[in-house]
């Protein structure tokens, strides 16, 4: 981790958090690994098993966190693996893109698109643009208060999860 | 928490272009990594044992792979960590080939990144729980949805396997689209010759509950057991009794109703028996050209039936069956030529489709196999094939091949100059495509031995010219353009997705793509198989395939429901979602989002209203964690906390920059 604010300042990297469906763009990404389609290093992946698991919270957490940018492609629309689950994430994601500005985060920081397994050189080609856009957009300006959630946090959340319990952090932080 | 970290070099596929070494040595200063190395092929033998090794060596309770992708050796991993003795879901991978080595070519920007994904496993790993799998019983019996050729083979190999069946056929008989075509490529075999016998065996068998007329109404359950909905439609006629003597469809008055099974290149009476093989051979009532039931007064059929089996009362039924997998094999449907009003199709008696060629062709169709133009009955000369109509053609909406249309259309060229002998056919193609066995020797054999006009290029326009009709078109081989004088044009209809695909596979929960066939789970591995555990596919439900294609997914979708059926009982997958009760407020959103009514509403002992999530039924996609405003419905391995510390792994380094 520690060679990470190397490259920041070099410029050479910043920070791209994608989130992809398991059936769609996940595969996606894999066929574009397969057929060696290069691409920027920026990116990374946290696997979900459908767009629909996608909270906004989770985008706008790490966008608040310091992520420069956030990806979330699915499967095209009418062509979820479960169904309707793109569905759900096209309302939420949409909805997200029109109150991020309110937040004052860029919204171009963030994007969505459909990718299905099949279309390696389309997920190459979503992966360069929307990193050519983040490069051009600069690191992104430190949000303030914007600290994670801290390993503690995390604990009161799982915490939550198990016993029924609101996050202390998010009631100190009035969230 | 103990945790291994195991950096796979896949030979040089990762080791190439990420220094895994040093991956192996970062992941070691990650939370709760008790151990971390690197090994050249983790999936292979000696890999696994390692893995196993350490777990006991160092007693780990969970393990991190940094390999291929997920999709592709989870389950390989997830059997080494369960012999390693660990619960087989305390297992994470960091795809640091497919997203990394294959992609990237800065070893150093590469080798940073693997070991961001190992850390956000890791992060991941910290948070999972041992899941188990719950047991259940398993209902063993098949429906299979189609009547076809592939329809009829999956049936008959799961009868043959001591299966029960049910068939579900929406026509009168069973036989689809084969038991309309005349020969069968590239053998010239009687199409009915070869189909018959299994259709009569499908009557026959045991194991085999056959109902024609009858759609799928409704599918409810999963995998093991599903509750299905049949509707049988009223055919006015009880064929308890009907014997298929045919006595009504001879004094019938109504004689001018659309024929189907011909594809209405003649017309049938009211009450009928489609062909003369049907299966089952029972009459039913057409409501629509029936005098009784549409202007109240007639009943001769019913006068005349020496078992008294006919009932203008008759309404549809519904039966209920419990079947633990389905087979889909709803065929196809043909395109609708008339979107070519060029061709004149629909405006010229004398254009017709290719499948009204072949009932024409047919020694039990309605010209008793005699080739005969539908204007004036004449023997026709000069035949025109024109190809590709509805297929390859994105400006009508189908950029697909329908895969069959060059053979049957070379073979239609061949029964034409063997039914009359002095005849010339013409065939407009765009490319002859007769990839299989014995196929393009056969396509050979007729431009070669039957000396049939191939014209390369497509056709403009079709217009009359006295009684005869001028086909223009381009020849781009010759550089020229073509103009054939033709008795008669034969459309080589292309392929469709059945009329109604796209809600049954609704019904199913199957997708299906932008042109209603049905999805396989996988284009190349898992061709019979769908998304939804259980469910099946054969045939041209999927996309279009000849006849030997479909009989063969038939036999694989038998072969699949075989396997299924081989054990007692089935393990569902328990990455589902649970509900935390205590958090729970009754809102019952996530009811209302589950697309596949794996949540219900229940009370709890104070009498307060709760969801449930039935774990077999839900299938893992985490819609209802989105949506719960309690998070109190959380998907198993793939929870808030989860997530949320993924994010903090990639994200907080940045933080402590700042």
């Amino acid at each position: 981790m520690s060679g990470r604010n190397e490259l920041r300042v070099e410029g050479r990297e910043l920070r791209i958090v994608g989130f992809l469906c398991n059936w769609c763009s996940y595969g996606g990404a894999d066929t574009a690994g397969v057929g060696r389609f290069t691409q920027p290093t920026d990116l990374r992946i946290i696997r979900v098993p459908c767009s629909g698991r996608i909270d906004p919270l989770f985008i706008t957490r790490a966008l608040v966190a310091g992520a420069d940018g956030v990806l979330v492609s699915g499967c095209h629309p009418r062509d979820c693996h479960y169904a309707e689950g793109n569905f759900y994430a096209r309302r939420r994601l949409e909805m997200l893109k029109q109150f991020l500005p309110v937040t004052g985060i860029d919204p171009q920081r963030f994007e969505y698109t459909w990718v299905s397994a099949s279309e390696g050189a389309r997920w190459q080609e979503v992966v360069t643009k929307f990193t050519e856009r983040i490069h051009g957009l600069g690191p992104a300006p430190r949000i303030q208060g914007g600290s994670g959630y801290d390993e503690l946090c995390l604990r009161h959340i799982e915490a939550g999860v198990l016993q029924g319990e609101t996050c202390p952090c998010n009631k100190e932080k009035g969230l | 928490m103990r945790i291994g970290v195991f950096v796979c070099h896949c030979g040089s596929n990762i080791a190439a272009t990420v220094d895994c070494p040093s991956v192996a040595e970062a992941a070691k200063m990650f939370p709760d990594v008790a151990f971390a190395t690197d090994t050249m092929y983790a999936c292979s033998e000696p890999g696994q044992d390692s893995i196993i090794n350490a777990v006991k060596e160092h007693h780990l309770d969970g393990v991190v792979v940094a390999s291929c992708s997920p999709r592709m050796h989870e389950p390989t991993f997830r059997r080494a960590v369960e012999r390693a003795g660990l619960n087989k879901y305390m297992l994470e991978m960091a795809n640091i080939r497919e997203h990394v080595s294959w992609i990237g070519k800065d070893k150093e920007l590469n080798t940073r990144k693997a070991s961001d994904l190992v850390h956000i496993a890791v992060e991941k790993l910290r948070r999972d729980t041992p899941l188990v799998a719950n047991k259940f019983d398993v209902t063993k019996k098949v429906m299979v949805i189609g009547g076809g050729v592939a329809g009829i083979q999956a049936a008959l190999d799961c009868a043959d396997a001591g299966i029960e069946v049910v068939l579900v056929e929406r026509e009168p008989s069973i036989g689809g689209k084969m038991s309309k075509i005349d020969k069968t490529f590239p053998t010239v075999d009687c199409s009915s010759c070869i189909l018959g016998p299994k259709m009569v065996d499908i009557a026959q068998h045991p194991n085999i509950t056959l109902y024609t007329m009858a759609e799928v109404e409704e599918v409810g359950g999963y995998v093991g057991n599903f509750d299905v909905k049949i509707r049988r439609k009223a055919t006015y006629v009880n064929w308890d009794n009907c014997t298929g003597c045919g006595l009504c469809m001879e004094k019938c008055p109504s004689k001018k109703g659309f024929d189907r099974f011909n594809e209405g290149i003649a017309t049938t009476t009211a009450i009928n028996i489609p062909f003369p093989q049907a299966i089952p051979k029972k009459a039913s009532i057409n409501p629509e050209s029936c005098i009784m039931l549409t202007k109240g007064k007639c009943g001769v059929c019913a006068k005349v039936c020496p078992t008294k089996c006919i009932d203008f009362e008759q309404k549809d039924t519904i039966v209920e069956d419990k079947v633990g997998a389905i087979i889909a094999a709803t065929g196809y449907d043909l395109f609708d030529y008339t979107v070519y009003g060029q061709y004149g199709a629909g405006k010229y008696p004398d254009v017709v489709t290719s499948l009204q060629y072949e009932r024409m062709m047919n020694a039990s169709g309605p010209t008793s196999g005699h080739i005969k133009r539908p204007s004036d009955g004449k023997e026709p000369k000069n035949v025109v094939f024109i190809q590709c109509v509805g297929s390859r053609d994105k400006s009508v909406g189908r950029p697909y091949c329908s895969g069959f249309c060059c053979m049957y259309t070379a073979k239609q060229a061949i029964l034409t100059k063997d039914h009359i002998p002095d005849s010339n056919s013409y065939v407009f193609y765009m490319d002859i495509r007769s990839p299989g066995k014995g196929y393009d020797e056969f396509t050979r054999r007729a431009q070669e031995q039957y000396e049939v006009q191939y014209i390369r290029g497509r056709v403009s326009m079709v217009f009359p010219q006295g009684d005869k009709l001028m086909v223009r078109g381009v020849d781009t081989l010759a550089g020229e353009q073509a103009e054939v004088e033709a008795d008669l044009v034969v459309l080589a209809v292309g392929v469709e997705s059945s009329v109604g695909a796209s809600g049954l596979a609704e019904k199913l929960r199957i997708s299906y793509d932008s042109y209603g066939f049905f999805m396989e789970a996988h284009p190349k591995l898992k061709p019979v198989e769908t998304n939804t555990a259980g469910v099946y596919l054969a045939g041209c439900a999927q996309g279009p395939k000849d006849i030997p294609t479909s009989v063969g997914q038939g036999s694989a979708a038998a072969a699949k429901v075989a396997a299924l059926f081989s054990k007692d009982m089935l393990e569902s997958d328990p990455q589902v979602s649970k509900v935390d009760m205590a958090r729970c407020v009754g809102c019952l959103k996530c009811v209302e989002t589950c697309p596949f009514g794996a949540i219900k509403e229940i009370q709890d002992r104070g009498g307060n209203v709760k969801a449930e999530v039935i774990e077999t039924v839900c299938q893992g996609c985490g819609i209802c964690t989105v949506t719960c405003p309690q998070g109190a419905i959380q998907l198993q391995h793939f929870k808030d906390n989860q997530i949320l510390a993924e994010v903090n792994a990639l994200c907080q380094a940045e933080m402590s920059f700042e």
